[in-house]
């Protein structure tokens, strides 16, 4: 098990190699290097695996302690990993689509001069978020939990010479903080409360030190929460994450879509025993799981930008999970996640090969009719949108339905209502992002002369502009391989989790370890099942019949019926949009909006501000007079012996 | 107990009175013819009226120093050198490594010719 | 004054020694000319090899029990060899790390030196007071030499003007710290800092405690004693900035803690609650003050103030708990703070210090390793792990919370997410590809080496803190 050590290792050196000599060294060198290193990393999970399924399933958790880390007095906590079935899946996960958008970032970045610079902070990415998910403790993964953050935001800003990116890059990081401080309180509760952070050790106490619905338990989950909301992106923390699109699509894929964003969810997993502790706090997280999931799949519904969407879209998805842990299925929340990670992260690079053929162009009223011009590339959004839309046999179908029947059955009903909402807009959204990019024609959408583009700046050459009649086609086999390993995942994924009878194989994986009060009740017959099922797929076809109705049916007519008539009729379909989608939706983001300004905006522009009008005085005391220093420091004297003769 | 401050207290009005004896006496007998020196207060027959920012010889401060360094060792010296067969060996220790330290210094200034006056 | 005596401040006096050989062996090399122009780093090599000598006197000495000497004034104890640990590590680091400053900036290296290795010294002095008159003797001699560094600069206007600010407001703290000093006496009869628990708790002790905070807390750099620390900060000559950054941190912390968990554990609800005041104050001026520098010198100074706000958690915090914390922060902090100075020293912008934000734009691609160190220090500096800076701030915090002090430990995490903004932008801005044409980059092995093990310090005391947090938990076994 000790291997298990190798797993983050790996990257961690590809990093230093590139990081130190990448500049010096030619782009195959520095491509084979961060590739190389997170292939070996998968490669050990998958031995490491092997070493598991070796054990029999009561036996499958190892602690790697590599040294006391923090070792005296009352604050301990060793260095170390904790090998079993769910930080070996999440490991697996996370290294193998890593591989793929790492190679796929080979021709997605072949034409950046900084490309060194870039896959050395991919490859750190790869070993901080690999540490988050063997690591054994609490503060151990806070290690990992800080390196991913830090790596989001140096991405992010990659591009940082414009400022769009640079500010982007800087919100996420704050806003992630927030969470964290929340994070860090959490650690410091768990040390007070258990005298350990060990994760084992905890769930072994849990019952004895937490009574149940207790101030502490309820405490500890809300705050560990509070960190996930940071860096999960879910309400009210969400607002970093449309931003972060700034950032390549790469990273968007492998970063903001399929790892580090999952992170929330994997803690709480990690913690449930705590968690099953407060039940309050879990219902907490349940009902913000399933308002973030409507909320952000209406917004997406409203957005032009095609990354924008899918940012709205992993929002929406995470809060399914959130919902999921919320009602305690634990090894759903892990499956929803894992098959996510394998269509969202391919939704991301089809996008990236639209957006690599169009020269950066991310603005679907600009787009249309491509998919003509670039077959693989729909195909494989295609595949993408129907897993996330829940469209039986995809990954997303079966993960999305086991998290909306065990709503259901732990009694959430209005909570599977409003999940089975979301579903629907979910196919609305992705639909009429489908539709615009690849089947109306061209120009179709009411383009604005502002499009909306990634990375314009310091882009080299290979990346066209969208000129009329240029040449735009497929990607080339680099990118092209990762996207069909990816689709080929998203076929298959569904098996992950659901079979005859459940519990299916990933559940059966993670049961020895989530087993105990897991789920709330498991009253519910196969036919009910099957109901709900039917339930979810009517609301998923519903919603892409209706794009289908709306924009394809439409653009059908343009060549039949006179244009204006038409344009007046697609006028109000969008008006449909802005009462019944679109003005809500305005209206919770203004409410959210309000957060974003008072609290982040805040946080990054008002505090610059409170220094400019609170600072006034600071300046004026700052002043550079001698006399002015002593003043100070003579109030400071008389305020002392204040406190200390009036005390 | 306050009894026994009495005889401060006659001290006290005593030297108060004679103060105010010998002041009353003087405005009452002495002649004045004031001039423009005479009224200024003392400053050791410097000019007391003028810019405050006025230069002076960096060589002004090098004095004092000196003056201190030495005067100093003096002050040390002096009482080491009446107690010096008391003292004894450890005595005899302790001035010298006091004066090395001294030595120190002033080799210092020897070799960045600071005591050089051009 | 016995032998006993002189040998239980031997590394003191080694750095004495060496400092009156480096002033004359300089003074011998160049003679009359203070600026000139050939000037071989011998100086240096003696400092070097004065700290090299305190240290391993410090080492061959057994960590046993405490030993008193001076008549009780002075003790080496566990926290004494913690302290001089960190006063040794910061004039080892700043002897290393300013050559190639002081070269190209023709400062008088002979004096720099021996001021630097005085002033250590002072700050080892006050780390082994146990009686307010050695304590108010470490001050001065901490602070003196400091004051006439900071004006090493003869031909800089700035730097005169920030050794003239320095020692007056110097000169005004240090006057109440006397004050302070008599008050305390005057009503406990005593000076000494080992019988001052049993002292009368009268208003006379308060108004004395009051005030020698205040001599303290100038040298801290604590609000509102801190208005100083940013103009001479920046009008000094950086490299003793640097050394002025941490050195005047570990003396004054090392004074507050003989002072108040060690000598005054029966007023600790006063002094506690008084502290945390100055330290929740300390945190939010500095920090935000901060996030406003484009200076960096500036940035790091009102960083350093941020600081102490921090390490003052720990005191306000006390019990052995808080008391290791601090010791572990400053040891921290002289890493940290000093590699990233040391980074700024090597850079240069048309014959002037390369000061601003800007200037350290592109150091990735001149001088990757330097760029390195700095984004190391910087992380550090903001508390993320895995560098020393995260540990040592959770050591804070976490005696903070013992102490059931949570609105301490509320500030300090909030304040710390805001500082992640400032030191980032630094380290970003180190890391990008951009190049600020005029800066030069200048080489020196001298420097790299002190690069390189500040840069050890920050990773090994965050990565492997096993054996110095051992160390100064058994340095505060005393308190309990």
């Amino acid at each position: 098990m000790r291997a298990a050590i190798l797993i983050p290792l790996f990257p961690l050196a590809g990093w230093v190699v590139n990081g130190l000599l990448g500049d010096r060294w030619g782009r195959r060198a520095v491509a084979w290097v961060a590739c190389g290193t997170v292939v070996a990393a998968f490669a050990v999970s998958l031995a490491v695996l092997a070493r598991l399924l070796a054990l029999p399933p009561g036996a499958r958790s190892a602690a790697v302690v590599l040294y006391e880390w923090i070792g005296t007095g009352s604050v301990r906590a060793p260095l170390g990993l904790l090998v079993d079935p769910l930080s070996v899946a999440l490991a697996l996960v996370v290294s193998g689509v890593g591989a793929l958008i790492h190679i796929y970032s080979v021709g997605y970045m072949a034409g950046d001069e900084h490309i060194a610079r870039y896959f050395a902070y991919l490859n750190l990415f790869m070993a901080s978020m690999l540490w988050l998910v063997l690591a054994g403790n609490l503060v151990a993964m806070f290690i990992g939990w800080e390196g991913v953050g830090l790596c989001s935001y140096l991405l992010i800003a990659f591009w940082f010479t414009r400022p769009p990116a640079a500010a982007a890059g800087v919100k996420a990081f704050l806003v992630t903080r927030l969470g964290d401080v929340g994070f860090l309180l959490g650690i410091f509760l768990a040390f007070a409360v258990f005298g350990t952070t060990d994760f084992t050790a905890m769930a072994r106490a849990a019952g004895s030190r937490l009574p149940l619905g207790g101030p502490a338990a309820t405490a500890l989950a809300l705050l560990l929460f509070l960190g996930a909301t940071g860096k999960s992106a879910q309400l009210p923390l969400y607002v970093w994450l449309p931003d972060a699109m700034e950032g390549p699509t790469p990273v968007s894929a492998l970063i903001h879509a399929a790892t580090m964003v999952t992170a929330g969810v994997y803690m709480i997993v990690r913690m449930h025993a705590v968690y099953l502790r407060a039940p309050l706090a879990l219902d907490v997280v349940a009902i913000v799981g399933a308002a973030t999931a409507i909320f952000a799949a209406a917004a997406a519904l409203a957005e032009p930008d095609l990354k924008r969407v899918l940012a709205y879209s992993t929002i929406s998805q995470l809060g399914y999970m959130f919902l999921g842990v919320g009602v305690g299925a634990w090894s759903d929340g892990i499956f929803h996640l894992t098959s996510h990670a394998f269509f969202k992260a391919l939704l991301f690079l089809a996008a990236g090969a639209v957006m690599h053929a169009l020269g950066g162009e991310t603005d679907m009223r600009r787009m249309g009719g491509l998919a003509g011009r670039l077959p693989a590339t729909a195909g494989a959004f295609a595949v993408g949108a129907l897993a996330l839309a829940g469209i039986w046999p995809f990954a997303g179908f079966f993960s999305k339905e086991a998290i909306l029947s065990d709503a259901f059955r732990a009694g959430r009903v209005w909570l599977w209502a409003v999940a089975l909402a979301a579903a629907g807009l979910t196919a609305l959204y992705i639909a009429r992002a489908f539709a615009l990019v690849f089947v109306l024609p061209p120009g179709e959408g009411s383009a604005g002369p502002a499009g909306c583009r990634e990375g314009d700046a310091p882009r080299a050459a290979g990346h066209r502009g969208l000129a009329p009649g240029a040449e735009v086609a497929d990607p080339p086999p680099v990118m092209r391989w990762p996207m069909g390993a990816l689709a080929l995942l998203t076929l298959l994924g569904g098996a992950l989790g659901w079979s005859a009878a459940r519990p299916g194989v990933l559940a059966r994986w993670l049961g020895p370890l989530l087993a105990p009060g897991a789920l709330r009740s498991s009253e519910g017959t196969h036919g009910s099942e099957a109901a709900l099922a039917a339930a979810g797929l009517a609301v998923a076809v519903a919603g892409i019949v209706l794009v289908w109705l709306v924009y394809v049916r439409r653009a059908l007519r343009v060549r039949s019926q006179a244009v204006q008539t038409v344009l007046a009729h697609r006028f109000y379909v969008e008006d449909f949009y802005a009462a019944a989608v679109v003005a809500p939706v305005r209206a919770v983001a203004r409410w959210a909006g309000g957060f974003d300004r008072a609290v982040i905006d805040g946080a990054v522009v008002g505090l610059a501000r409170a220094i400019g009008g609170g600072g006034a005085v600071l300046r004026r005391l700052q002043s550079g007079y001698l006399r002015h220093y002593a003043a100070l420091a003579l109030v400071g004297v008389l305020a002392l012996l204040a406190y200390w003769m009036w005390r | 107990m306050l009894s026994g401050y009495a005889p401060v207290l006659v001290h006290l009005v005593l030297a108060v009175l004679l103060a105010a004896a010998v002041l009353g006496l003087h405005m009452l007998v002495g002649g004045r013819r004031p001039t423009v020196e005479k009224v200024l207060p003392y400053e050791s027959g410097v000019w007391p009226i003028g810019s405050a920012r006025e230069r002076v010889p960096v060589r002004y401060y090098l004095v004092a120093m000196l003056f201190i360094l030495f005067d100093v060792e003096i002050v040390f010296v002096y009482p080491w050198a009446v107690l010096v067969r008391e003292l004894g060996a450890r005595g005899i220790g302790e001035m010298f490594t006091f004066l090395a330290l001294l030595a120190i210094g002033y080799l210092y200034l020897l070799k960045r010719r600071a005591l050089e006056w051009e | 004054m016995t032998w006993a005596d002189l040998s239980l401040i031997a590394p003191e006096l080694a750095l004495a020694a060496a400092a009156c050989a480096a002033l004359l062996q300089d003074a011998w090399a160049t003679g009359p000319a203070l600026e000139s122009r050939s000037r071989g780093p011998a100086a240096a090599w003696i400092a070097l090899g004065g700290v090299c000598a305190a240290l391993l006197l410090l080492g061959v000495r057994p960590a046993g029990a405490a030993q008193v000497g001076f008549a009780g004034m002075y003790v080496r104890d566990g926290i004494t060899r913690v302290v001089d640990l960190a006063a040794l590590a910061a004039a080892g680091l700043g002897v290393m790390l300013s050559p190639p400053y002081l070269e190209r900036f023709r400062l008088p290296a002979g004096e720099y030196h021996a001021l630097l290795l005085l002033s250590t010294a002072g700050a080892m002095l006050m780390g082994a007071s146990r009686n307010l008159v050695l304590l108010f003797l470490g001050l001065e001699m901490l602070s003196f030499p400091l004051y006439v560094l900071a004006a090493l600069a003869r031909r800089s206007r700035r730097s005169q003007e920030a050794g003239l600010k320095y020692l007056l407001l110097g000169a005004f703290a240090t006057a109440f710290f006397v004050y302070g000093v008599a008050l305390v006496y005057g009503a406990s009869g005593t000076a000494d800092l080992s019988r001052l628990g049993r002292a009368p708790d009268v208003p006379l002790l308060h108004a004395g405690v009051a005030f020698l905070v205040i001599g303290l807390g100038f040298e801290a750099a604590l609000v509102p004693f801190h208005a100083w620390a940013p103009d001479v900060y920046e009008g000094a000559p950086m490299p003793a900035t640097a050394f002025m950054s941490v050195i005047a941190k570990v003396g004054a912390f090392a004074g507050l803690l003989r002072l108040f968990p060690q000598a005054l554990p029966q007023l600790a609800p006063a002094w506690g609650q008084m502290l945390a005041a100055i330290a929740v104050a300390t945190m939010i001026l500095g920090n935000l003050a901060a996030l406003a520098q484009s200076n960096v010198k500036r940035l790091l100074a009102y960083s350093g103030v941020a600081h102490a706000g921090y390490i003052l958690i720990g005191i306000a915090s006390g019990g052995p708990a808080g008391s290791s914390a601090v010791l572990y922060y400053l040891l921290v902090y002289v890493a940290m703070n000093l590699g990233a100075f040391g980074v700024l020293l090597l850079l240069e912008r048309r014959g002037e210090e390369a000061d601003r934000v800007e200037d350290l734009a592109g150091l990735l691609g001149r001088a990757p390793w330097a760029a390195v160190v700095l984004a190391a220090c910087m992380v550090s500096l903001a508390g993320l792990p895995p560098t020393a800076g995260f540990i040592a701030k959770l050591y804070l915090f976490r005696a903070a919370l013992q102490d059931h002090r949570v609105a301490l430990a509320l500030v300090g995490a909030l304040t710390s997410v805001v500082s992640v903004y400032y030191y980032l932008r630094v380290a970003s801005v180190a890391l990008s590809a951009g190049a600020a044409d005029a800066v030069a980059v200048r080489h020196s092995r001298f420097a790299g080496v002190g690069l390189a093990l500040a840069a050890a310090g920050v990773l090994w005391l965050g990565i492997v803190p096993g054996a110095i947090t051992a160390l100064v938990q058994q340095a505060v076994q005393a308190l309990r």
